[in-house]
């Protein structure tokens, strides 16, 4: 969609107003710094996507809509989560951190922070796998998607 | 050629004289003291000063469903911009083209909670088609193009542009774009030829086709190719109540309107009908009733509209057409030409025949003993009185319905009413929009004495325009609408719904300077309506006070959540 302000307002009212459920919404400028893509999770009927997508398609900052669904594609989610550094769990959660591949990104004498990317649904597996007493605080980005292969979205 | 260098005050009159404006509606204030010192100086358009911004709103609404044209309404930051938002919500719900210039406080006060600052865009996003802040004198010209375009293209809406005041006192070369092309916003306006002759081969193949157009007719100046298509086909049609006149009412094919109010022919035929071909018109909910009941009988569906989120969104469609109306019924009505020789219009006699029997039901027959002024009455005499050729605008409400049933249109952009938002008070703003669209044409405002009382203010602005509206006040002492449903699901539980302490609406209008009248017989009804319209008060604006039937109720009517042919009867018990 268009990089101007109100844009994401723009698409972030249109599902409150029509009662549209929202997973998780990212945006940023890409590589044209008048476009700014964005990447929304979402869940309905068929009919319910079909509307979204007609409804999205008729706000004027957006450009292009392409359900990620409809082919092969790749997602990503980025989080980070600080957890407990005492030595009750620190061997438990370097192994599970080697599992999901995360990184270490922060140490202090009291938290570790670690970097973890995949898919939703992964980031979910590794919250569950570690010692709910454990985790301090997570942040996560929400999903990014792109298509497999030639399929593109452009301007 | 020297560069013009004015200012952003002088952007903003110029651009419109680009646009051909002939009427601004607009109230001034702080924020757009600099745009109304520029309006003083020129000579391009005229300035309608009305007495409430929402009504400067109402009014260039329905200058621009009189004309086509795109309406143009200007109002103050703050407070002037909030009292004009219930009429760009009103304009968007019925797709009309408008721009609406609103005042901002300067950009570097912006976000201070400054003196009358409010944030308009974000106000207003859910409301309007687009909307844009100006914080660069140079981008008023090309704003206010895009902003035109938008309006006016692809299904109209109405399209806000806010300007802070230090932009319209800076300066900038005047520069008006010939033509916008934005990446993001290509509306289609040709429709596609494989699904129209898939359309016509199931139209052609129908043994109980019908034919259901609404708004989109009208505004995208369809009715002329709508007409064609249905003479040649020889299918029985009906309009919703933003469609009236986009078919001519008086033609044999005209099953009245349908709906919530519709006749029992229309309602019954749009039930049973083995293929429906939808134009211009959105499905909604006053319109089928309960989409499981109508769903509950199987058709086939085309639907031929312009916005593609309109198609499928209540109702699935088995034949979709995007593209603009009256281009598609054109392109329908030529590919018609091949397939003319398979065409047998035997196949539907059965079928005509059927609602030939359901329309002899006579729904709309009123019972009338000349006791009480029925307003079904007044409204027929109306009709009577003006040839059938007058513009009519309504409040909401039994007498906005009444108009619709009562007086017939022939001709599109006749009949200016709030549907979609079904906003009282738009009443005679609306006939102000269409008197200063069309001086010498007859207006009638139907309103009720609720619904009168939103605007009144306005017999201020008749007076000094010089509007000689006439205004039909079917007073029935209550918000008849409200008090039909406490009758008819409350247990006569009539809360809130009395008009107490009415004023003596003969003097008010006498007052603002207007012909008062009020009418309690029945036998007065025409000869009043003949006073009213006659020569002797042709410059007069005229408020006539039709006291009438307090207990009046409109029928037919599918009570809420029910379906199409679920309709009580004005004989029912
Ligand atoms: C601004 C607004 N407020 C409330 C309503 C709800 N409403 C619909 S019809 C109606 C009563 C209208 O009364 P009146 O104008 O006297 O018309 P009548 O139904 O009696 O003909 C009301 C309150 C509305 N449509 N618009
Ligand atoms: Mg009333």
């Amino acid at each position: 969609m268009e990089n101007e302000s109100g844009a994401l307002s723009r698409v972030s009212g249109l599902f409150s107003a029509r009662g549209y459920n929202i997973e998780s919404l990212t945006v940023a400028p890409t590589e044209d710094p008048t476009l700014s893509r964005m990447t929304i999770v979402t869940s309905g009927s068929d009919a319910v996507i079909e509307q979204i997508i007609k409804q999205l398609n008729k706000l004027i900052d957006v450009v292009r809509v392409l359900d990620l669904n409809d082919g092969k594609h790749i997602e990503r989610e980025l989080m980070l989560v600080k957890v407990k550094a005492s030595n009750q769990y620190q061997d438990e959660m370097k192994r599970i951190s080697d599992i999901f591949r995360g990184r270490i990104i922060d140490v202090s004498d009291n938290t570790f922070t670690i970097e973890v990317t995949g898919s939703s649904s992964k980031l979910d597996a590794y919250l569950e796998s570690l010692d709910s007493e454990s985790i301090i605080e997570t942040v996560r980005t929400g999903a990014l998607g792109i298509g497999r292969g030639d399929r593109i979205l452009k301007a | 050629m020297k560069p013009e260098i004015i200012t952003g005050a002088e952007i903003v009159i110029r651009s419109l004289q680009k646009e051909s404006v002939d009427f601004v509606f607009g109230y001034p204030g702080g924020a757009v003291l600099n745009i109304y010192d520029a309006i003083f100086k020129q000579k391009y358009f005229k300035h309608v000063l009305v007495r409430h911004e929402q009504a400067a709103v109402h009014a260039a609404d329905a200058f621009s469903r009189a004309t086509g044209k795109v309406g143009v309404a200007l109002v103050t930051s703050g407070p002037g911009a909030t009292n004009a938002v219930t009429g760009i919500a009103t304009a968007y719900m019925d797709s009309i083209p408008m721009v609406i210039i609103s005042g901002q406080v300067p950009t570097h006060a912006i976000g201070e909670d400054a003196f009358q600052e409010c944030d308009t865009v974000g106000i207003t996003r859910p409301c309007v088609k687009h909307n844009f802040l100006v914080k660069d004198v140079n981008k008023i010209a090309s704003t206010i193009k895009k902003a035109f375009y938008i309006a006016s293209s692809g299904r109209p809406g109405p399209v806000l542009v806010d300007i802070p005041k230090d932009i319209t006192a800076e300066e900038a070369e005047f520069i008006y774009p010939d033509s916008v092309a934005l990446r993001s916003y290509t509306p289609v306006t040709k429709g596609h030829l494989g699904q129209i002759k898939k359309a016509l081969d199931l139209l052609l193949k129908a043994k109980r086709p019908m034919v259901y157009s609404g708004g989109g007719v009208v505004l995208g100046n369809a009715a002329e190719s709508l007409k064609n298509l249905i003479d040649t086909l020889g299918f029985p049609i009906t309009n919703t109540l933003m469609g009236l006149g986009g078919f001519p009412a008086s033609d044999e094919k005209f099953l009245g309107m349908l709906g919530m109010h519709g006749t029992y022919e229309a309602n019954m035929a749009m039930q049973d009908c083995d293929v429906l071909l939808a134009v211009g018109a959105r499905f909604d909910d006053r319109v089928i009733g309960n989409p499981d009941h109508f769903l509950s009988k199987p058709r086939k569906i085309i639907h031929i509209d312009i916005d593609p989120a309109s198609i499928s969104k209540r109702v699935k469609i088995d034949v979709p057409i995007v593209g603009d109306v009256k281009s598609v019924l054109d392109d329908m009505l030529e590919s018609y030409g091949d397939l003319k020789k398979d065409h047998n219009k035997d196949l539907i006699k059965p079928w005509m025949a059927q609602i030939k029997e359901w329309a002899s039901e006579d729904c709309m027959a009123f019972e009338d003993d000349g006791s009480f002024i029925k307003p079904q009455k007044v409204i027929q005499t109306l009709h009577k009185v003006t040839n059938g050729e007058a513009f009519i605008t309504s409040d909401v409400g039994q007498h906005q319905m009444w108009a619709a049933q009562y007086y017939p249109f022939d001709k599109p952009r006749r009949w200016i009413n709030s549907g979609g938002l079904g906003t009282m008070g738009v009443g005679l703003p609306y006939a102000m929009g269409c008197q200063l669209a069309f001086p010498d044409s007859q207006v009638a405002c139907v309103t009720g004495e609720a619904s009168i009382q939103m605007c009144i203010q306005e017999l201020s602005t008749c007076k000094q325009f010089h509007l000689p509206i006439k205004i039909i006040n079917l007073n029935n002492r209550y918000m008849g609408m409200v008090r039909q449903w406490q009758e008819f699901f409350y247990g006569n539980r009539y809360a809130e719904s009395y008009m107490d302490a009415l004023p003596d609406f003969v003097k008010l209008a006498e007052a603002y300077g207007h012909v008062g009248m009020k009418i309690e017989k029945s036998s007065d009804i025409e000869p009043a309506l003949k006073e009213a319209f006659s020569e002797k008060l042709k410059e007069k604006l005229v408020f006539m006070d039709f006291i009438t039937d307090q207990t009046e109720n409109v029928f037919p009517m599918i009570p809420n959540g029910k379906g199409l042919s679920e309709m009580i009867l004005a004989g029912d018990s």
